[in-house]
């Protein structure tokens, strides 16, 4: 495992605080990510971690804070901005194109590359530079061993499939940052594994944050992980470090609910309110 | 046929040249058939394509971008006023009069519809129907108020006279068809070369990245703004193109109803335009062109079958609305997906027969 550069964050969230109303649902969140890095973000249901994703892609504006993109600030960037900065994001519900077919879908994600605009499109000039996406979009779904489904739409697929589609859509964007959001969710054992593959060869050209509940994952992937309880990191440090961490243990790995449970979300959101 | 297919393929498979060859081979074929045709049909074809190029703008904008539009029948009547007004000012007697009329519809249209696309792009669903409905309601009653529309007896539209064409296409015309061009194939001949013009048009951008962005926020909105799409902006472009496309058909509808009233472009029309995007398929030209020959050509078939049925002539003429909706309950009923839209799959497995056909030729 590659040791990650301790001199230039390639990212970087600086005392971020959001509240929702009454709810604080991040407190004075700083974490760092490096070029080529995967940091882990874990804690338990409600603990922000989908938030802290939300804020770094602009669909949240954090009360106090900055956002660093290889330190220039990114803050008030709004979410159709971050993926001509380099950043992709996978999303919890995939938000798969339903009505578009595989290939569509994962030439959508490519779209920042694209370079013909509306006038080439009226009159039917763009098919040279559409052609060119469909070969990237091809190559990103063969990576993924799924180029066989390029004709399909995503409906059809199966679950692990359909991830995996979501997966290629925003690593065609050649992002320097890829933000996956549970990732391991509703896949085998196996899967999982051959997951956990990708993840680490993903590394050789771009820096990943992972939300996952998947401890196995986590720990065999990242390189650093920050844990996140009632919206504050409550540890930071290597896999070793967090697996014997007290705080976190407290915290998170003795923490037994059921984890995709949205009534253990709603209770521990409640618990956050009242602390 | 092998051989003419591999032969064909570099064409085929640049989507301008495909549409090109597919828009000029209908043309003629329709301008031999408006060539044979009665004044009647003539006429009734004339009507089919402005409603064509309308039903096409909105199928885009509907099924493609997904946002529907209740004020499409407005724009057409803010198309059809401005190039009324512009006609009545330079005479319309010549062909470029027309020509630059039709462009200032498009145009003011354009304008219309960025106006009413930028607040729209913020709405969703119901909310973007009401704000389009506004715009049905309120252009005719504006046209209603104003004199220099014409208020409620509207305005008088010159038309071209067949005579004053440049004596190159009355040629063309007579070459073609070896029927001498008059008034009303004119319109008819002028109405498809303008639909055959923006269906290329339309298709190509439906088939371009600006298509492909319009389907991915009409699919998930967060996933495409996570893509680098500003859903706002790619909003306004399918409105304001939409938009645009009415314009032209409300500048053609003045010249072949040769009268600019309000009466004409009531909340009725939009909803009918509508119908008619849904009963040929959602999102497809092909459609659209169906839908707008059911609009066209139902009334004439009606008329028929009520007096067939021994009903007097203003009898039968009501009979049309009562089909209309038979025909839009009978689709909604057995093809939901409309009359394209159902038939896809169905061509979809003759087409991968015929490409699975090919690759057996190609390996023996």
């Amino acid at each position: 495992m590659q040791k990650p550069g301790e001199a230039t964050p390639l990212f970087a969230v600086e005392g971020v605080s959001v509240r929702f109303g009454g709810v604080r649902a991040l407190e004075d969140v700083s974490l760092e990510v490096a070029p080529h890095e995967v940091l882990g973000v874990i804690g338990p249901n409600g603990a922000g971690k989908t938030t802290l994703f939300n804020v770094v892609c602009g669909f949240v504006s954090p009360a106090e804070g900055e956002l660093r993109l290889r330190g220039e600030t990114i803050r008030d960037l709004r979410p159709h901005q971050l993926a001509g900065h380099g950043i992709a994001r996978t999303l919890q519900g995939l938000g798969l194109f339903e009505r578009m077919t595989v290939l569509d879908n994962v030439m959508v994600g490519a779209d920042r590359l694209a370079r013909a605009g509306f006038v080439r499109g009226l009159l039917g000039l763009g098919h040279r530079d559409d052609a060119r996406l469909a070969a990237k979009a091809r190559d990103v779904l063969g990576e993924l061993g799924i180029e066989s489904y390029a004709t399909r739409y995503p409906g059809s697929l199966p679950y692990p499939i359909r991830k995996k589609v979501a997966l290629a859509r925003a690593l065609v964007a050649e992002p320097e940052l890829l933000l996956l959001d549970e990732p391991a969710s509703g896949l085998s054992a196996e899967e999982m594994t051959e997951l956990g593959e990708i993840i680490t060869g993903l590394t050789e050209r771009t820096a990943v944050m992972l939300v996952e509940h998947h401890m196995d994952l986590v720990m065999s992937v990242c390189h650093r992980i920050t844990v996140l309880d009632f919206g504050r990191v409550i540890a930071a440090g290597t896999p070793d470090e967090i697996r014997n961490d007290p705080a976190v243990l407290a915290a998170y790995l003795g923490d037994q609910v059921e984890h995709d449970d949205l009534d253990a979300e709603v209770h521990a959101i409640t618990v956050a309110e009242e602390a | 046929m092998e051989r003419l297919r591999s032969l064909l393929r570099p064409v085929t498979s640049v989507p301008l040249a495909r549409h090109l060859i597919v828009a000029l081979v209908a043309l003629l074929v329709v301008m031999a058939v408006i060539g044979m045709s009665s004044q009647y049909l003539q006429t009734r074809y004339a009507e089919m394509a402005y409603f064509a190029i309308a039903a096409g703008g909105l199928t885009l904008l509907t099924g493609l971008s997904g946002q529907l539009s209740l004020g499409h029948g407005a724009l057409m009547a803010v198309g059809a006023y401005a190039a009324t007004l512009v006609l009545e000012r330079t005479g319309g007697e010549s062909l470029a009069d027309v020509f630059v009329a039709l462009l200032v519809a498009i145009g003011v249209c354009a304008v219309v519809g960025v106006v009413v696309g930028v607040p729209a792009a913020r709405l969703h669903g119901p909310y973007i129907a009401g704000a389009t409905l506004t715009l049905a309601v309120a252009v005719p009653r504006l046209a209603n108020q104003w004199d220099v529309l014409g208020g409620e007896q509207g305005l008088q539209v010159p038309v071209p006279r067949a005579s004053e064409l440049p004596a190159w296409i009355q040629d063309l015309i007579w070459f073609f068809t070896a029927v001498e061009i008059d008034q009303y194939s004119f319109l008819a001949y002028l109405g498809w070369l303008l639909l055959a013009l923006t269906f290329v048009a339309l298709a190509n951008l439906s088939r371009s990245r600006v298509g492909r962005r319009w389907r991915a926020v009409r699919d998930d909105d967060v996933s495409a703004e996570l893509a680098g799409i500003h859903l706002g902006r790619a909003r306004v472009v399918a409105f304001t193109v939409s938009a645009m496309c009415a314009g032209l058909a409300g500048g053609l509808m003045a010249m072949n109803v040769r009268l600019t009233a309000p009466g004409a472009f009531t909340i009725t029309l939009s909803l009918t335009l509508l119908a008619a995007v849904v009963l040929g398929g959602l999102g497809s030209l092909t459609g659209a062109l169906i839908g707008a020959g059911v609009l066209a050509f139902l009334p004439h078939f009606a008329t028929d079958l009520g007096e067939s049925f021994g009903l007097s002539a203003t009898q039968a003429a009501e009979v049309t609305p009562v089909v209309y909706g038979l025909v839009l309950m009978l689709v909604i009923l057995l093809a939901p997906a409309g009359i394209v839209g159902s038939l896809r799959p169905f061509l979809a497995r003759l087409s991968a027969t015929s490409a699975l056909g090919s690759t057996k030729e190609k390996t023996t």
